[in-house]
């Protein structure tokens, strides 16, 4: 599974790095995430489906390329 | 368990179905809407959409394939029109009964309305659209209430072009809300745009040209906004049993009755962190606590409290305020980072002995978790701003 984050939909909620602070941080300047990595598993990747439903944003999605 | 009802189809009730679903619950999972739209994302209804920056669909939470990967029995359009807990039935506006063994009330909010006709409102998808048709550069707009939405529709408006006149009840905006020193940020904002903030000014109704003065004037406007807030949809669960008051009351699990659950701008629980009952008509609570009401009705055995730190932002021109914590009702409040004068701050509130809440502008997102994990852990209020 690919994370993908559709960055101008985010809203810098840093919700996403409370809930899997191992694939996504949040830039200084203004606060909008970046994924730190692209294809997590295991434990990491149930984070980031929990990343997926509290995003405030509807910003990121998990795809199967 | 083989029969869920989540009544309400956005942000909490869909966060609902798909914690179900994630959780492993494969029985049936019926999801009611009233409105026609398949889940759709609020907060960009007074930001996005209403300047006309994103085409409508943009706001659309899940896509047809996502939603149809949930296996839901979808029934949008249709209100929820009475509750019978004794016999676990959700009765629809269009006479049916839906049977249930676990239920998630998700109704969320409509907003308050001034008697008269022909004012917006600003809530779904439509308001938002019919609002945006009649927004442009000249045009007359009157927004009753500058609370968070007021604020940020006045601030839209103005940027395309709009003369907007923005009134208030409350001497200052969002004082109850924020504190009077942040409350003044807020209108010297819209002041300093042109945007004719007038405070103290309280509405009766909507004329057929524009609104009406408590003390008899009449203000003249092309359209006019009504924001002043919004109130639980909870009259369908009138004589259900479950108790009502501002809000479906639940306890810390998110429960209020056996097998009956709420989630969202409708549910009033109780936040074991902060030891107060509270509603919170925030975006990222709803989807939080949707999940959590999910897992709580799925396993209650391992049922877990409720114990969010709330959390909202706003956009109001080029400030994006963020905030963590329980703000309303706050004994103190005081600049703990930056300065005011400079857009760039972190305001502490106070309640008791702690730090309830925080509020910033402009600063950089490790200083916002910082704040935020203080809160979490109920930090005292002289340990937390020195």
């Amino acid at each position: 599974m690919h994370v993908e984050l559709d960055e101008p939909k985010c809203v810098a909620s840093g919700q996403c790095v409370l809930a899997a602070p191992e694939v996504f941080d949040q830039r200084d300047e203004d606060g909008i995430a970046f994924v730190l990595d692209e294809q997590p598993a295991g434990d990491t990747l149930d984070a980031v489906r929990e990343a997926v439903a509290i995003c405030p944003a509807a910003a990121i999605r998990l795809v199967q390329r | 368990m083989n029969r869920i009802v989540v009544v309400g189809a956005s942000a909490a009730g869909l966060a609902a179905a798909e914690t179900l679903r994630r959780e492993g619950y494969d029985g049936t999972l019926t999801l009611v809407g009233d409105e026609p739209h398949t889940p759709y994302d609020r907060p960009p209804l007074s930001k996005q959409v209403l300047s006309a920056e994103w085409a409508p669909d943009r706001v659309t939470l899940r896509a047809p394939i996502e939603l149809d990967s949930l296996g839901l029995e979808l029934r949008l359009g249709v209100a929820a029109g009475g509750l019978d807990v004794a016999n676990r039935t959700v009765r629809l506006a269009d006479g049916s009964a839906v049977p249930y063994d676990g239920l998630i009330v998700a109704t969320g909010v409509r907003p308050r309305r001034l008697p008269g006709e022909g004012a917006h409102v600003l809530r779904t998808l439509d308001d938002a659209l019919t609002l945006r048709e009649r927004l442009g550069p000249g045009q007359r707009l009157v927004v009753v209430g500058a609370g968070f939405l007021g604020a940020e529709a006045a601030a839209v408006a103005w940027r395309l072009g709009a003369q907007v006149t923005l009134l208030e009840p409350a001497p200052v905006p969002l004082a109850h809300a924020v504190g009077e020193e942040v409350g003044r940020v807020l209108a010297r904002a819209h002041l300093e745009r042109g945007v004719d903030l007038r405070t103290g000014v309280t509405v009766t109704e909507v004329t057929e040209d524009g609104v009406r003065l408590a003390d008899g004037a009449e203000i003249e406007a092309d359209e006019v906004l009504v924001a002043i807030g919004s109130l639980p949809n909870t009259e369908w669960l009138a004589d259900s049993g479950l108790t009502v008051g501002d809000g479906v009351v639940c306890d810390e699990y998110c429960e209020a009755a056996r097998g009956v659950y709420a989630a969202g701008d409708v549910a009033r629980w109780y936040n074991p962190l902060f030891g107060v009952s509270m509603r919170i008509e925030h975006r990222t609570n709803a989807a939080e606590q949707g999940m959590a009401a999910a897992r709580n009705l799925l396993d209650p055995g391992a049922r877990k409290s409720f114990a969010p730190v709330p959390y909202f932002w706003s956009d109001q021109y080029e400030m994006k305020i963020q905030a963590y914590g329980y703000l309303r009702g706050h004994e103190e409040a005081r600049v703990v980072e930056g300065e005011l004068e400079q857009g760039r701050f972190v305001v502490g509130y106070r309640r008791g002995e702690r730090l309830s809440g925080v509020l910033a502008v402009g600063m950089p997102p490790r200083v916002m978790r910082g704040w935020r994990q203080a809160i979490a852990v109920g930090a005292g209020w002289g340990e937390a701003v020195g």
